[in-house]
């Protein structure tokens, strides 16, 4: 697999990747494929019926890692991918997805992905996904990603999920249906700019005895940039469920959180809090008493909350 | 050395012009200057009023005959000037480690760190790399204050209430941190505190009532009368 130092760069940012990984990957490179490599545990196979590919974790699969970035700097490219994880009772597996646009041109770069992920009984899957854009042309990165995970008996699920930096407008779907015992963590990080949009949209149904769920979103809209959150769970067993959304707003920046939750069994234990407000102005007091200039105290507390 | 000239500090309340800090001139050069009186009495304001995050609205400061009046907040800090909060600040995400790079000026190792969290009283292995939010309680967040506070080497250091927070058996060891700190400084240290075993080691003793210097003096003058004063319950001995 070859790539251009713009793209390596672009790998580093959203999957931490110096060179090609050790043990299964799939590189999306602008729509085609870059490289594919399967292990003994994990199998990769592209679609016949639409773009995409099943990524296939067999059982016994524990302490490995699957790679499957996306990247985009054609301009003007609109690419959309289906992926479906098929994870075995009993594996254990870390998915590192993500995507770089890197748009220099004039028109619109977008990338759609539609991951499902099937997590078989006592399974547990880390998911982790960054997204980013980048560079000097006045087209629009856009990045639409949608989850849906359905978690079987026992199985858990952790989802770290961050936007940072340059894509102009975002909509993010995510739907989880839990078993009974099954778990849920989402942990999402946001920060937009300018005139971005972000909209969050998380549905979590708590099916079975002794499910949970536990989703915590902190953002930071600056500039003119919008961010809406919209939360739902459905407790329908003795279930727990918990959201949170945490947001800093700086200049004209707006947010808004709109949560629904539903108890529809008597044994369900749902909590929501929701907390945006500028930063606070002792923080950054304080700060500035250890010599930071204003503009230094404020990027320090906005990295710390979005770390 | 600090010199306050003349300074005010008047807000505008529902009942008229109140104001907090009442024309108080001061040259303050001791290595250890303790200020007491009753609640309410302008201590903090005042402490506010030297590191710059208030402005009087009359007076002028100087440090070390440079007029710093019109500096910043960041620019005092720069130009040596310390604040240990009486109510310190929480942080989501900034570790006590990250707070202790920016307050010494640059990245400390673990192990200055641990050493400057052991000085304070705390185990240091176990906080370093704590997050500075609601998982820490009052007293702990106030030690952690007192060690940033350290850490900066400040020329002129005030601490607002170091011991409020803070339980009986650390507040001796907290004393002792006082009076290490006593033999080291180089430059002035203010205190603000009700604890007479503060006020003890202090070169000078200054009460602030109702915004104004009620005495002022070395706390042999001072301590006597202190200890038969109307807010003498405020005053603890431990
Ligand atoms: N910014 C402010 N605006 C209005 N009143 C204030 C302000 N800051 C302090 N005060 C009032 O000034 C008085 C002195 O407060 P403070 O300096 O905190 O006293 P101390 O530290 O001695 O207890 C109090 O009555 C307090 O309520
Ligand atoms: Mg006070």
């Amino acid at each position: 697999m070859k790539l251009d130092p713009v793209k390596m760069q672009l790998l580093k940012t959203i999957a931490d990747l110096e060179a090609v990984p050790e043990g299964a990957y799939n590189v999306r490179d602008n729509g085609t494929l870059a490289g594919r490599n399967t292990t003994a545990h994990i199998d990769i196979v592209s679609k016949t019926d639409k773009p995409g590919i099943d990524i296939i974790v067999r059982e016994g699969t524990k302490n490995e890692r699957v790679d499957i970035p996306v990247l985009l700097t054609q301009t003007g490219l609109k690419d959309l991918v289906y992926n479906d994880f098929y994870i075995a009772d009993g594996a254990d597996v870390l998915i590192v997805a993500g995507c770089g646009i890197h748009n220099d041109g004039g028109e619109l770069s977008q990338h759609d992905g539609v991951h499902t992920f099937h997590v078989g009984k006592n399974a547990h899957v880390k998911y982790v996904e960054k997204h980013y854009g980048e560079g000097e042309g006045t087209g629009e990165r856009v990045l639409n990603p949608t989850t849906v995970i359905e978690i079987d008996e026992g199985g858990s699920l952790e989802m770290d999920t961050v936007q940072i930096k340059g894509v102009d407008s975002t909509y993010r779907k995510t739907s989880a249906v839990l078993a009974k015992d099954a778990k849920l963590l989402i942990t999402e990080k946001i920060m937009t700019h300018g005139r971005q949009t972000a909209t969050t949209d998380f549905y979590v149904k708590l099916g079975g005895d002794g499910s949970s769920a536990h989703v915590i979103s902190r953002s930071v809209a600056k500039g003119q940039s919008h961010q809406q959150f919209l939360l739902s769970v459905d407790g329908d067993a003795a279930c727990y469920g918990h959201t949170e959304c945490d947001a800093i707003v700086l200049e004209g920046g707006t947010v808004s959180a709109v949560p629904k939750v539903n108890a529809n069994n008597v044994d369900a234990r749902l909590i929501h809090e929701a907390a945006i407000g500028k930063i606070a102005g002792d923080q950054l007091d304080k700060l500035m008493t250890l010599g930071l200039s204003e503009a230094e105290a404020e990027e320090m507390i906005i990295n710390g909350f979005l770390k | 050395m600090l010199q306050l000239q003349h300074v005010s500090f008047a807000v505008n309340t529902d009942e008229g012009v109140k104001r907090i800090i009442d024309d108080v001139s001061l040259d303050l050069s001791e290595r250890f200057v303790a200020f007491t009186g009753p609640n309410g009495g302008g201590k903090s304001t005042l402490a506010k009023l030297i590191m710059g995050l208030y402005r009087p609205t009359e007076g002028r400061i100087f440090l070390d005959g440079q007029d710093i009046t019109d500096m910043s907040v960041t620019e005092r800090a720069k130009a040596g000037i310390c604040y240990g909060f009486q109510q310190p600040v929480r942080f989501k995400g900034i570790t006590v480690h990250d707070l202790l790079n920016v307050a010494a000026g640059r990245t400390m190792t673990v192990a200055e760190a641990c050493d400057c969290l052991a000085e304070v009283g705390l185990c240091a292995r176990q906080y370093v790399n704590r997050e500075i939010d609601a998982n820490l309680s009052g007293g702990e967040l106030k030690r952690i204050e007192i060690a940033t506070v350290m850490a900066r080497s400040a020329t002129l250091t005030v601490f607002d209430e170091p011991e409020a927070g803070i339980d009986l058996w650390s507040f001796s060891n907290l004393i002792s941190v006082f009076e290490d700190m006593y033999a080291k400084i180089k430059g002035t240290m203010l205190i603000i505190s009700h604890q007479e075993r503060i006020l003890n080691i202090a070169d000078r003793v200054v009460v602030l009532a109702a915004g104004k210097v009620e005495r002022d003096g070395t706390k042999e003058e001072v301590l006597p009368s202190l200890l038969t004063a109307t807010y003498c319950d405020r005053l603890k001995r431990v």
